[in-house]
This record gives C-alpha cells, structure tokens and sequence, in this order.
C-alpha cells in the first residue's frame, strides 16, 4: 500500500493542515513507509475475533443530571483565547 | 526519599534541587523552572511544620513535572508550538493529589510534542540529551522528566505512558518507570494523546518510592470515568465490593499473588533474537539466573501475536491521536496563527504552523485508517488483533506470575540517527506497546550497563491490577552495585 500527491493532499484536508509542496513529497514517502510496516497485519487471520477498543468494556456510566462545580470561570477560560471581544471569542469571517 | 521534617527544611530540599535544575541546564531537561514558586511552597511547609502542624507524606519534596500535565504554575505545553502561551487555569487531578501530600513541583520537563516519540528529538524545544552520554538521546517521550531523576535533581518525576513513553526512557537513563494498569491513575488534566491506551505513572530511583507515589496517586475520579476504583485495595487483597458502575476485568486476566507467592517467570520467546541488542539479552539472562537461585522457576513463553503489537499500535494510536488534537484549532488556546483570511484559514495555518512534523504524520495516518473504504483493513483489523494480544497475555498469565522483558531492542542511540525515519523510531516500541493495547502494567527496571557504560532496563510485566506485588517484586531483582 503506498500513497500518492493526490491522497496526501486529500488527508491533509480531513487533518485541517495546509501544507507546502515540498511537504507533500516528505510525507508521501514516510507515510508509505508507515502503511507498508502496518499492512503485515494483512497476514492474521482474525475471522473469529471480536474488536477490542477499551480494555475494561464499560457501560454506561450515569450521573444525576446537575450542574456540578467548574474548576475554572467563564472569565478565566475567555481570557485564554487571543481576542476576545464582549465576552465572546473573536475570529476572521468565517464566509 | 528525602522528606522535610523539623532536621531538614523544604527550603533546604527545594533550594538544592533548584540549584542542579540550573547547573544541568545544557541537558535541556526543562521547559520551565518555577523558582519563586517552589521556594514559596517550600515555606509554607517549613512553617507548618514549626507550628506543629500536620504535613503530608511527601512533605517539601521536590518532583518534576512532564510539561502535559495541566496546573496554572507555569504555562503547558506539551512541548508543542501550538500550545504556546496556554496557562491552564485547571490542575490536573494526578498534581493535586501529589501536591496535597506536600510534594514541591520544580519545574516542566521536555518531552516530544504531545508525546508522539521516543527519544524526546521531537519537541519544539529540541532534545534533552542522555544523563549518562550527552551525545546520545533522552528516550522518549518523557525524555525530560527520566533524566532529571538520573542525574538526582529531584526525588520523582512524572510521566505519562501510551506505548511506552515512561519506560523505554527510564530504561535508557537507569532509573525506574512505572506504567501501571489502565485506569489506575486519573487522566483528567493530561494533554490526551490516545484515550485507550494513556496511562500516567511516574519515574523513581526505588521500587519504595514509586509504591508509596502510586498509593497517593491512584484511585477513583469522577472527573475520568476509566479510573478504577481504590486498585491498590484490590491488588492487596483487601478490596470491599466494587460498585455497580465500576469497570470490570471482562477477559478475566487472573490476578498475581502477593510476592511470596510468586513462583514462575516468564520470558518470551518471541524477544530472544538478533532484533535484540546482545548486551540486553544478556542482562535478562543475568537476571533469569538470579532468580533461579533464589528459587524461581523460569517460564518459556510461546507469544506470536506480540509480533503484531507494533503495527496493531501504529493503527488505533494514531486514530485515537487523529480524534483528540482535531481539538487544536487555534481558537480558544494556545497559539493562533495571524493574518488568516477566513475561519478555515485560520485553522489550516494554526494548524500547520503549530504541529512538529511526528504530530502531522500521525494525524494523517490515524485520519486515513478511519476513513471510508480502509475503516475494516485497518483500524477495525487492528482492534480485532488487540483482542489476540490481550488473550495471549491472559493465556501466559496461567503459566506464569510475571513476565520479564527487555524494554527496548537497544539501549540509548545517538541524536539524530532515527528521527528522520518514522519506522526506525517506531521499531523502539516494539517490547513496549502490547502492554498499552492489554491494558497490562509494566514496571521498568535498571539492569545493569553496557559496556559503554550506557544503562539496560529490563520490564517487569504483570496481570491487570497486579500492580503493587510486581512493584514489590521488583525489590528481588534490584541491581547490587
């Protein structure tokens, strides 16, 4: 399995990343490298196996539906954000 | 360790450890010392402690802290370009309890950026160099926090572990690294690499010490739902019932005794070849004998899924990394890239801007086994081999009580040799992640040096919630020097 410009270019987009064209031909050659290493998984036979995703398999687990006490304020988390302005967080036009 | 008391001040512990953070500054082990406010802490505890009053159990202790733990001293960065100016204004659950019991946090320490590395090469910052050969790397991605414990600037260190960012570089420095069970250890307030397989744990010059941080800093946290509940409760013996939302052992991994009754080691076949450094089988061979004349029996274990670990890894890991910075955006935090036209330009730049190199590949990567048409090849292959390996380690557990390994196929390497080939680095996990994808603890522990005079680290893997008789174990296996 290897990746071309066209698909690098494709990931890039889903991944939110801009990226030059000199990048681009890094990456399709490391990332290559990488889905050849991790297609050996091709040679295991897991026809009879069901999926782990989390180790302990939890269920649900409820709490009673109540506002509980924040450890930060709505204050302290605005002032993280570079502009703010009445109380919201500003950012280019977004059309 | 040291602890203040009415003989030593924490002034005095605090001032030493200060005073060798700085000298040791071309090792760049810190991405941030806090000065004035350990000396401020410190007093505080001298003062209680003149008033008679009640101290914790790691009163005026000084410790290092991995720069992805939240707390306000200081600002967290992950070692990341787009954290950056990000002073968080919550504290990390691990922190507080550490903190509550009096210990002194001097300083950040470098790790690769948002923990994707092994060698700590890949931080915004630049590499922290071995404790024992600066030509040489940290290990990684804790790199820091292992070598300010090597070189005794603190007593302890914290780390965090998804494929074995807490051993491989204890094993690299000579010092001991814990990663313990899934869930032991509350992950609120920790930058989130991969959310299934993210352990917190923590690096010690002593078994002792590292049973005494994992008392204080484990157990159940309503702010992290995967914690379990009081497991040093459960591993002892002395658990009351669990409640009903607590998370049960559903593959029924059995439980190791305590230390007197462990009987059988287990070595793995599978790690006994050329991939392996000679010195490093060496050691373990040193260590296999030992044991045997103290009576143990020596296991040979058939383990052929473990070959599958590494590339199993590099699929979920990524996926779950793909999912969790998608939240770095630049809008609300951290660093923001300027003169973007629109709100996606914004993103795009911040982004690009912001991640190292490992963080884009890996993101690209986790986004491209989750995508349509390769979802089934890849990442629902790879959690199907999860469930192979956790088998394989439930089956070895019946013929043995722990399992000793190396950490890593060789020991510390030179800057620079790896961290242009992603496959190379990522071939350093090899012995380390499978405990991550089972959920497993793993305990790693010096062995000895080469004969360049660099460290060996063996790992000690135990059962789920095995945690404290495989610290205990490890007291037999201390290396006499």
């Amino acid at each position: 399995m290897s990746v071309d410009m066209e698909s690098i270019q494709h990931l890039a987009s889903l991944s939110n990343f801009s990226i030059s064209e000199k990048q681009t031909e890094s990456l399709e050659k490391d990332l290559s490298e990488i889905l050849k290493y991790i297609s050996q998984l091709d040679k295991v036979d897991v026809s009879e196996v069901e999926p782990t995703y989390q180790v302990f398999e939890m269920e649900n687990v409820w709490r009673d539906d109540e506002i509980l006490e924040q450890e930060a304020t709505r204050e302290e988390l605005l002032a993280l954000t570079k502009e703010q302005k009445d109380n919201q967080i500003k950012v280019p036009k977004v059309l | 360790m040291k602890v203040a008391n009415k003989k030593v001040t924490a002034v005095r512990l605090v001032e030493d450890a200060l005073k060798k953070a700085h000298e040791f500054e071309d090792y760049n082990i810190f991405t941030f010392i806090d000065d004035a406010g350990a000396l401020k802490k410190a007093c505080e505890i001298d003062r209680r402690i003149a008033a008679g009053e009640e101290v914790g159990r790691l009163a005026g202790v000084p410790y290092a802290l991995k720069d992805n733990f939240l707390t306000p001293a200081g600002e967290t960065t992950a070692s990341a370009h787009i954290l950056q100016g990000f002073n968080s204004p919550i504290t990390a659950t691990a922190v507080a309890k550490l903190e509550a019991e009096g210990a002194i946090m001097i300083g950040r320490t470098n790790l690769d950026a948002f923990a994707h590395g092994s060698s700590t090469e890949n931080s915004y910052f630049g590499p922290t160099l071995n404790a024992y050969d600066k030509s040489r790397v940290a290990g990684g991605s804790s790199g820091g926090s292992a070598v300010a414990v090597a070189l005794d600037i603190v007593e302890f260190a914290t780390g965090t572990d998804t494929g074995g960012s807490i051993r491989q570089p204890a094993s690299f420095n000579g010092v001991y690294g814990f990663k313990p069970t899934y869930g032991c250890i509350s992950r609120y307030g920790v930058v989130a690499m991969a959310s299934s397989t993210d352990c917190i744990g923590f690096f010690t010059k002593s078994p002792d010490d590292m049973d005494l941080l994992m008392s204080i800093a484990s157990g159940k946290d309503s702010k992290d739902l995967t914690t379990l509940d009081d497991y040093y409760g459960l591993s002892t013996g002395h658990a009351t019932a669990s409640s009903p939302t607590s998370p049960t052992d559903s593959v029924g991994v059995p439980q190791a005794a305590s230390p007197v009754d462990v009987h059988r080691i287990g070595v793995v076949k599978e790690f006994d070849n050329e991939s392996v450094d000679a010195e490093i089988r060496k050691a373990l061979e040193s260590k296999c004998k030992l044991l045997k004349s103290k009576g143990y029996e020596i296991v040979e274990l058939d383990m052929p899924a473990l070959k599958y670990a590494l590339a199993a890894y590099y699929i979920i890991v990524p996926a779950e990394v793909a999912s969790n910075l998608s939240r770095y955006d630049g809008v609300r935090y951290g660093f923001r890239s300027e003169n973007s036209k629109d709100l996606n330009g914004l993103y795009e730049n911040t982004r690009e801007e912001g991640f190292m190199p490992e963080n884009k590949r890996r993101i690209m990567i986790g986004n491209f086994v989750l995508s349509s048409g390769f979802y089934d090849a890849y990442f629902l292959k790879a959690a199907k081999v999860r469930t192979l390996i956790i088998k394989e380690y439930e089956k070895a557990f019946e013929t043995c009580d722990f399992i000793l390994t190396p950490v890593a196929p060789n020991p510390a390497f030179k800057l620079g040799e790896k961290v242009n080939d992603p496959v190379a680095m990522y071939l350093e996990d090899l012995m380390s992640v499978s405990l991550n994808l089972a959920g497993v603890p793993g305990l790693a522990i010096p062995a000895g040096k080469t004969a360049k005079g660099l460290p060996i680290g063996l790992q000690i893997v135990g059962p789920r919630r095995s945690d404290k008789s495989l610290i205990e174990f490890a007291k037999i296996l201390e290396d006499e020097e």
